[in-house]
């Protein structure tokens, strides 16, 4: 039978897969964590402690701010140090609140059991309360506020819950190792997310790399109505929302629509587990997994960490140094990812995996000119062109970009990372497309 | 005569009389009327079509004097390139009074040079800042900083500012300079600001534009602004010009009478002028030290 | 970790694709040509090919080096490519100094001056095969009889006419009298060999075929240009000779004479002067081919192939801007 995808464009990058057999294993609480306040979409939270204030493991230290923003949770116990500006992962200072840590008691309310609970006793409405109040976010590296996506605009419903159980960029195994460490809590945890969003049908897609994984939610699944597993063709970038809906119900969102208007709901895996753990045991989002991994490094791993812990301590947790050679630090995914410029930044809900580059992976080729083969406009998933977006973005003629549907493009990189003359597409791309959103937005707002 | 060459120029010149004929009529009932006096105006202009003065070229600024001049006030509106030798012209051809404005320049409100903060990353990427801007703090790790991939020369018109390779900063040639804002505009963090050339050519400003309260901001860059204040303690009260706001001191051009003793006073050496700063005097010998002379 | 960490904007990896492999890919497709026309022309077909390399290249070169005191890019291979399919264009007993100014036209003029790799309008090998066609009328229809002074340089034009030639001077009906000794019908086996007179890279349909499939193979080019390209072609022509088989030569005989089968797999594929997306490709091809056949038949050219992609090319960015690729978000299939 032949397997679903998505139709237009796609590359397969090499997979480097090499973390996927190593399982998870907790990062030691250090003596000290900083918590950026914003860690996902939307505004940052506000600071609710100062200095001096005690917390426990799931006392609330940001509040939510505004319509798409999330609560953030104190992810150790102890005594807030300070709240203050943090260097973050692109050099710029962020505001966070600097925990000095004392123990490891947590909030009377949270159910530390690992017993499995299935029964979901809380109504649609409750759910969408308890992951609004839990701070859950996107998973997959996005970050967005989960509770957003349940509360539905007037006159919209949906038919079909999806789960990105697919993980197509390369390196990346954390979601790899949940769904096989934790399977029947992930199907309750789908369940839960399918009585929010009043859906009969959850569909689970997973790319065919990860067998082990199919096979056991597969099983699993017989048990829980409703949910479908589907395995998908490996091809990036198999898990993008619009490519992912496109696979699973050949259905295509219209240029500036949302999932909605097509009757969908997407959800990454690590979600579904975290939303598991916010309405089953009432524990808040304070923790991940994370992959640590690299051609340089011996073994790498998958953590699951503490988020204000430096990225530095999955190196020492391993037990390896940086490699000598080490070109490029990676937060996230090389394909999406963003280059890292220390080691210090802290672990955020969104960081899915750290991983180093050796230099000559790194490197960036020379740049010649466009040949014209047309190989950016094969492999784009959205359909555009890419070498005349580029053209059009570095003469900033921002108008002819809005034309071409530049705020199309979902920067997944297949553009530059096939050109043959390794021009750099996707970076005027989306110099142009930051362009063009501004000038919508101001000319809405007049 | 050829039957087939006088037809051929007859028919010839009938096209073209009555094209004539017919242009002449479309260009009599298409006309646009437009006030005479704004293609004077324009002519007085100098033409560099740059927009410094806020409206598209030289004849959308001819229109809105003539405009002004209709209402009979044209205080608003200035032409940095042509200055005052242009405005006063406009204004006797317009029949009004124009006050003389105080030439200004382009300055550079940042000197992290590449010796003084030193790069600890490699960038690779588009040479663009407003690119590079959106993707991390700078090559040295500044988030206020000069990220020296040449944005604003890339944005004058009048080949007014340069990129120092050695320092790894643009540097402005004020006489060249029209003050037409391009490159205010396409530094994506602000360093550039028109500021008065001053009196005798004698200017002083801060060159940093970092927030930061003091240590953080030495980490990278040696000649940061740190917020001490000594520098406004020092500025005399004639002209007190310098404000602290955000662990940043900013000296107002218009006030500034260019004394030059809060450069000597900056510890980080973080405020530059165009002239050497008088030495401060040496303490005259105090009568402790005849003292203590005479105890021996 | 010695040197400084690189920070750059995503994606951190780059696939395997490069201008050399696509260029180098090209250059080996043309490779069984190359072998046939030395096997039909001797010493010659190596003399004239190696000739036209060194001529392109070296003007790349000089113009890079010494003009635009830039980078010389000359060891990416489309000057290679330009060479040889220049080369291909004429007969193997051409004067090496029209050779010299047919490359001189092709690199520095139709290529360089627009700007170098990537943004010349028309293709370089075709200018050149123009710009000689039109200066030297003589030489570049005097094709040499092949199978004679294979290891000799030719001494005199001892010439014999191409299958297109004698279709063109005498009808249908002279399309017997081809190979040396002439023999009584057109021998479709020897046209899709080789074994016949003409340029040096259009004799071989067959090695073509086999250089074009290797470039299928590696993903240099895709099919649509060239399967219609000769669909186009054979289907004029065919309506054509259904018509009246007595006046006009069938499909196959079109497509197997002449530049069709190197103008269809070499030329009308060059990536920077054909369209980007497939809609304008099949729209470019079609009407290639159907302007070759018209050319051929009723134009006083004997070949039109290299005039109908050089007219095609001029229209390839007027088809660009009105077949655009197909967009993401138009099969909804909800609601």
């Amino acid at each position: 039978m032949k397997l679903k995808t998505f139709k237009l464009g796609g590359v397969h990058p090499p997979e480097n897969k090499k973390t996927a057999d190593i399982p998870v294993v907790p990062v030691d609480i250090p003596k000290r964590v900083s918590v950026i306040m914003s860690q996902h979409l939307g505004v940052p939270a506000v600071p609710v402690v100062e200095k001096g204030d005690k917390v426990k493991v799931g006392t609330l230290i940001g509040e939510a701010k505004g319509f798409i923003s999330a609560n953030i949770h104190s992810p150790v116990s102890g005594t807030v140090f300070k709240v203050d500006g943090v260097t973050d992962a692109t050099g710029y200072r962020k505001d966070a609140v600097i925990i000095n840590v004392e123990g490891d008691d947590w909030e009377e309310k949270i159910d530390k059991s690992e017993t499995l609970l299935k029964e979901i006793k809380l109504s649609p409405e409750e759910i969408i309360q308890r992951i609004k109040d839990s701070g859950i976010v996107g998973m997959g590296g996005a970050a967005f506020p989960t509770h957003v996506k349940y509360m539905f605009p007037e006159g919209k419903t949906a038919d079909t819950l999806v789960i990105n159980g697919v993980e197509c960029e390369p390196y990346l195994t954390s979601d790899h190792r949940v769904m096989l460490e934790k399977p029947d809590e992930i199907l309750v945890g789908v369940s839960i997310m399918m009585k929010a969003g009043k859906v009969d049908r959850a569909k689970i897609g997973i790319e065919t790399n990860k067998p082990d994984a199919i096979n056991v939610l597969s099983e699993k699944a017989k048990d829980y109505p409703g949910i479908e597993v589907v395995p998908l063709k490996v091809q990036y970038p198999q898990g993008a929302e619009k490519q992912l809906i496109k696979a699973l119900l050949n259905r295509e969102i219209p240029s500036g629509k949302l999932p909605l208007d097509v009757g969908c709901i997407v959800n990454n895996i690590g979600t579904a587990f975290a939303i598991y753990e916010a309405v089953q045991k009432n524990k808040p989002l304070i923790e991940r997994v994370v992959t640590l991994t690299g051609k340089g490094l011996k073994k790498g791993g998958n953590f699951l960490v503490r988020i204000g812990i430096p990225a530095k301590n999955l190196l020492e947790k391993l037990g390896e140094e940086i490699p000598e050679n080490t070109g490029k630090m990676i937060s996230g995914g090389p394909m999406m990812g963003k280059a890292i410029n220390h080691l210090d930044i802290p672990v955020t809900k969104g960081t899915s995996g750290i991983v180093l580059m050796s230099e000559e992976e790194s490197k960036r080729n020379i740049i010649q000119n466009c040949i014209r083969c047309s190989k950016c406009v094969s492999v784009c998933p959205m359909g555009l062109e890419p070498y005349l977006l580029e053209k059009l973005a570095e003469k900033d003629m921002f108008e002819e970009c809005e034309k071409e549907a530049i705020v199309d493009c979902i920067e997944c990189g297949s553009c530059s990372y096939t050109c043959p003359s390794s021009r750099q597409l996707l970076d005027h791309i989306r110099y142009g497309k930051q362009n063009v959103m501004r000038i919508m937005r101001e000319r809405r707002q007049q | 005569m050829n039957p087939v060459i006088l037809y051929s120029v007859g028919v010839l010149a009938l096209i073209a009389a009555g094209s004539a004929i017919i242009l002449y009529f479309v260009a009599k009932k298409f006309k646009v009327d437009e006030d005479p006096r704004i293609g004077e105006v324009t002519e007085i202009l100098p033409g560099a079509n740059c927009g410094g003065c806020g409206f598209p070229g030289c004849s959308g600024f001819a229109t809105a004097l003539v405009k002004g001049a209709d209402k009979g006030d044209i205080s608003g509106l200035a032409c940095p390139p042509g200055g005052n030798e242009t405005m006063t012209a406009v204004g006797e051809f317009l029949g009004l009074t124009v006050e003389e404005s105080a030439p200004t320049t382009a300055v550079v409100r940042c000197n992290g040079t590449k010796a003084k903060a030193p790069s600890k990353l490699t960038y690779e990427g588009p040479t663009k800042c407003a690119i590079a801007h959106t993707l991390f703090s700078g090559e040295n790790s500044c988030p206020h900083g000069c990220l020296g991939l040449g944005d604003c020369v890339d944005a004058c018109d009048f080949e007014a500012i340069y990129m120092d390779e050695e320092t790894g900063l643009p540097v402005v040639i004020p006489d060249k300079c029209t003050s037409c804002g391009a490159c205010v505009r396409a530094c994506p963090r602000d360093i550039i600001e028109i500021r008065p050339r001053g009196r005798k050519d004698r200017r002083v400003w801060v060159a940093c534009m970092n927030e930061e309260k003091g240590p953080i901001p030495m980490k990278n860059c040696k000649v940061t602004c740190i917020g001490c204040a000594k520098c406004f303690d020092v500025c005399p009260p004639v002209a007190n010009a310098i404000t602290m706001g955000n662990n940043l001191a900013f000296i107002d051009g218009d006030k500034c009478i260019a004394c030059g003793k809060c450069i000597v006073v900056c510890p980080t050496t973080a405020i530059l002028a165009t002239f050497e700063p008088p030495k401060p005097k040496p303490k005259p010998v105090t009568e402790e030290k005849e003292a203590s002379e005479v105890k021996k | 970790m010695s040197n400084k960490l690189i920070v750059s904007l995503s994606p951190h990896e780059k696939g395997e694709l490069s201008v050399e492999k696509v260029m180098w890919g090209v250059v080996i497709a043309l490779m069984p040509s190359f072998a046939i026309s030395v096997y039909t022309f001797g010493f010659d077909a190596i003399k004239v090919v190696l000739l036209s390399v060194v001529f392109c290249v070296g003007i790349e070169f000089l113009i890079q080096k010494f003009m635009l005191k830039s980078e010389t890019t000359i060891l990416d291979g489309s000057a290679a490519i330009t060479g040889i399919l220049l080369a291909f264009n004429v007969p193997s007993n051409i004067p090496w100094w029209q050779l010299l100014a047919g490359s001189v036209v092709a690199i520095g003029i139709s290529k360089m001056a627009f700007g170098g790799l990537g943004k010349n309008p028309f293709n370089p090998a075709l200018v050149g095969r123009a710009f000689m066609l039109a200066s030297f009328p003589v030489e570049m229809t005097t094709w040499p009889v092949p199978f004679s002074n294979i290891w000799s340089p030719a001494t005199d034009a001892i010439t014999a006419a191409t299958p297109l030639g004698r279709l063109a001077e005498g009808g249908v009906k002279a399309l017997g009298a081809l190979t040396d000794p002439p023999v009584e019908a057109v021998d479709y086996i020897d046209i899709f060999i080789g074994k016949v007179g003409g340029s040096l890279g259009e004799i071989s349909a067959a090695a073509i075929l086999i250089g074009g499939l290797y470039m299928l193979y590696k993903k240099i080019i895709t099919w649509h240009i060239p399967v219609f390209y000769l669909l186009s072609l054979a289907g004029f022509s065919g309506l054509l000779w259904i018509i009246d088989p007595s006046k006009y030569a069938d499909p196959l005989f079109h497509l197997l004479a002449g530049g069709a089968m190197l103008g269809a797999w070499f030329m009308a594929t060059d990536l920077v002067t054909s369209p980007m997306s497939v809609k304008g490709q099949i729209i470019f091809a079609v009407l290639g081919g159907l302007l070759c056949g018209a050319i051929r038949i009723y134009g006083s050219y004997p070949e039109g192939c290299s005039y109908s992609i050089l007219i095609m090319n001029a229209f390839v960015p007027l088809i660009d801007k009105y077949s655009k690729p197909k967009r993401f978000g138009k099969e909804v299939n909800y609601g």
